[in-house]
C-alpha cells in the first residue's frame, strides 16, 4: 500500500485515553485533491479515530485548550499551526498537559 | 483512643519541632561567632569538606559553590514534586529556600512525598518538609510560608527569592505563578506529573516563552484530572521534582543548555525521555507581551473556572429524593437485601475495596449498550420483588454518582425503577456505615 499519505500520531498527558488508549498510531490518510493540513487531519481524527467524547479533544476547529500538537517534535506554532501541510513520514504528537504533582 | 494516639503523636512531633529549632539556634549563635573569622565572600572550611564533590566539576568550582550560597528559591508546593526538588537544593548548599504549601500531611501523600514521615501526618507540609531539610543541611535558612497562595500575596513573596519552582497540584496557581515571576521577573520552573508521566519545562528565563505564552487560555476544568483521581506512581513525581531542582542549579550556576523555550516529557512506561521544541516568546502575550494587558495579579479561579487546590469540591446534580444517604442504604441493601447497587468508579478503584454485591460499571462505560443490557438482565433477576425497583448508584465521593443517576434514569426510561444515589460516595459509606472502609 504506497497510496495515501503515511503519518505517525501519537498521544500522551492523558490524551491517549480519547484514542482506545493507545499511544501510537500509524495511519495512511486517504489521498486527495488538496494537500493534507493539520485541519483537515483534525476532522479525519474526529471521523475516524476519536473513540469518546470529541469536546474533550476538539473545540470548533482547533484543539481544545491545553492540548499542544507537536510536528517531529516542534511546536505546531513555529510551523503554521492548522495550515502545516502534513509530509509523508511525520509524526505528530498530541501532548495534554499535565498539571499533577 | 483514636484522638489519644493523634494527639500523643502530635506531642511527640511538636518536641521533636522544638528540639530542632533550639538545635537551630544554637547552629545559629555558633555561625554568628564563627562568621567573625571567614570572610563573607569565601567558602568556610565546613563548605569546603562538605561540597568538595560537586566543587571540584570545572562546571561548578568555588564561584558556582558561593553562588549557590547566596542564591535563594522559592518552592511552591511541597508534594511530590517539592519534596525531592527541596531535598536536592538542600543537599546542593542553596543558601535560603522558601516553602508555600497551605497542606497539611495525609497518610495518602507519604507514597510520593517523602520528606514527610508517619509522625508529620496532620502536621503542616512546610513544618514537616522544613525539619526534615534542617536535618540534611543545619546551615540551611528556611523560611515557611503554611499559607495558600493568592493574587494578594504571591507577588510579596516571588519578590525575595531569585528563582521559582512550580511544584504545584493545580491549574489556577500555574496561571498566578507565571503572572508573578513575570511581573517581578523571576524564571519559573515548572514541572508536573501524572499516572505514569512528567513534563518539565522553564519559562520567563532568558526572553523565552512564558506559561501564557504556550497557553493563553486555561483548558476546561472538565479536562483536568488531579493525582486523586488520575493516580501517580510516586517515583514519577521524584523523577520531575529531581529535575526541576536541577534547572534551578543550572540556572544560579549561569550554565547554558535550560531548559527554556523546550518541553521535556517523561513517560515511566517506555523509560522515555523526550524533548520538544516549544514556540518563542508571543509579542502578544497577555502578560509578557509587548503591550501586555495583565499589569496586576488577577482572580485566576476564575479566569480557570476550578479551584486553586487539587481537593475536589463537591458538586449538586440531583434533587433530595433522586440521593440516599449512607444509613438508608445499608439498611436497604444490606440489611434488607433489596435494590440493585452500581459502583461507578474504575475497575482498579473497585478491586481495591467494593461494598458485597455490587455491580462495578464505570461512569465512562455507562450507557453504553453492553452495560445496560447487563443492568437490565440484573433487574430481571429481581424486579418483580419491589415496584419501582430501587437502583442505587456509588462512587468515591457522591459526584460521578450523580452524573451517573441522570445518565442512568435516560437509558432505563422504560423499566419501572427509581434510581439514587449515595449522598457522600463511599467516603460517606466508610465514615456512617462500615469503619473498616478505606478512606482514599
Ligand atoms: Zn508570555
Amino acid at each position: 500500500m504506497t497510496d495515501g499519505l503515511q503519518v505517525t500520531l501519537e498521544f500522551g498527558g492523558g490524551a491517549e485515553l480519547l484514542f482506545g488508549n493507545i499511544k501510537k498510531h500509524e495511519v495512511t490518510l486517504p489521498v486527495d485533491d488538496t494537500p493534507w493540513t493539520i485541519r483537515s487531519l483534525l476532522t479525519w481524527m474526529k471521523d475516524n479515530l476519536l473513540k469518546e467524547r470529541p469536546e474533550l479533544f476538539i473545540q470548533g476547529d482547533t484543539v481544545r485548550p491545553g492540548i499542544l500538537v507537536l510536528v517531529n517534535d516542534a511546536d505546531w506554532e513555529l510551523l503554521g499551526e492548522l495550515d502545516y501541510k502534513i509530509e509523508s513520514k511525520d509524526t505528530i504528537l498530541f501532548i495534554s498537559t499535565l498539571h499533577g504533582g | 483512643m483514636d484522638k489519644i494516639s493523634n494527639l500523643e503523636k502530635q506531642i511527640a512531633y511538636l518536641q521533636e519541632v522544638l528540639r530542632c529549632k533550639e538545635e537551630e539556634l544554637r547552629a545559629l549563635q555558633a555561625n554568628e561567632q564563627h562568621a567573625s573569622f571567614c570572610s563573607p565572600d569565601k567558602l568556610s572550611k565546613d563548605d569546603v569538606e562538605r561540597f568538595s564533590r560537586q566543587i571540584i566539576i570545572p562546571a561548578i568550582g568555588c564561584k558556582g559553590q558561593m553562588a549557590l550560597k547566596t542564591s535563594s528559591i522559592l518552592i511552591v508546593g511541597v508534594g511530590g514534586l517539592g519534596c525531592p526538588a527541596a531535598q536536592y537544593l538542600a543537599g546542593s548548599g542553596v543558601g535560603h529556600i522558601g516553602l508555600v504549601d497551605y497542606d497539611e500531611v495525609e497518610c495518602s501523600n507519604l507514597h510520593r512525598q517523602l520528606l514527610h514521615t508517619e509522625d508529620s501526618i496532620g502536621v503542616p507540609k512546610v513544618t514537616s518538609a522544613s525539619i526534615a531539610l534542617k536535618k540534611l543541611n543545619s546551615s540551611l535558612r528556611i523560611s515557611e510560608y503554611h499559607t495558600q497562595l493568592n493574587s494578594s500575596n504571591a507577588l510579596n513573596i516571588v519578590q525575595k527569592y531569585d528563582i521559582v519552582i512550580d511544584a504545584t497540584d493545580n491549574v489556577a496557581t500555574r496561571y498566578l505563578l507565571n503572572d508573578a515571576c513575570v511581573l517581578s521577573g523571576k524564571p519559573l520552573v515548572s514541572g508536573s506529573a501524572l499516572r505514569l508521566e512528567g513534563q518539565l519545562t522553564v519559562y520567563n528565563y532568558n526572553k523565552g516563552p512564558c506559561y501564557r505564552c504556550i497557553f493563553p487560555k486555561p483548558p476546561p476544568p472538565e479536562t483536568v484530572t488531579n493525582c486523586g483521581d488520575g493516580g501517580v506512581l510516586g517515583a514519577v513525581p521524584g523523577v520531575v521534582g529531581v529535575l526541576e531542582a536541577l534547572e534551578a542549579i543550572k540556572i544560579v550556576l549561569g550554565c547554558s543548555g535550560i531548559l527554556s523555550g523546550q518541553l521535556l516529557l517523561f513517560s515511566a512506561e517506555s523509560s522515555a525521555f523526550r524533548n520538544v521544541r516549544l514556540r518563542t516568546r508571543n509579542a502578544s502575550c497577555d502578560v509578557c507581551g509587548e503591550n501586555p494587558k495583565i499589569s496586576h495579579l488577577i482572580d485566576y479561579e476564575q479566569f480557570c473556572g476550578a479551584k486553586a487546590t487539587d481537593k475536589d469540591s463537591s458538586i449538586c446534580l440531583l434533587r433530595e429524593e433522586q440521593r440516599i444517604n449512607a444509613p438508608a442504604l445499608f439498611d436497604s441493601f444490606v440489611s434488607k437485601c433489596e435494590g440493585l447497587l452500581i459502583d461507578v468508579r474504575s475497575p482498579e478503584e473497585f478491586e481495591m475495596c467494593a461494598v458485597p454485591r455490587s455491580l462495578n460499571i464505570p461512569l465512562k462505560n455507562i450507557d453504553e449498550p453492553d452495560s445496560v443490557s447487563q443492568i437490565i438482565t440484573a433487574l430481571q433477576d429481581k424486579q418483580a420483588e419491589q415496584n419501582p425497583f430501587p437502583v442505587y448508584v456509588v462512587c468515591r465521593r457522591g459526584n460521578d454518582s450523580q452524573k451517573a443517576v441522570l445518565m442512568l434514569e435516560k437509558v432505563l426510561k422504560d423499566q419501572n425503577v427509581a434510581v439514587r444515589d449515595l449522598t457522600g460516595g463511599l467516603h460517606a459509606w466508610a465514615r456512617k456505615v462500615d469503619s473498616d472502609f478505606p478512606i482514599y
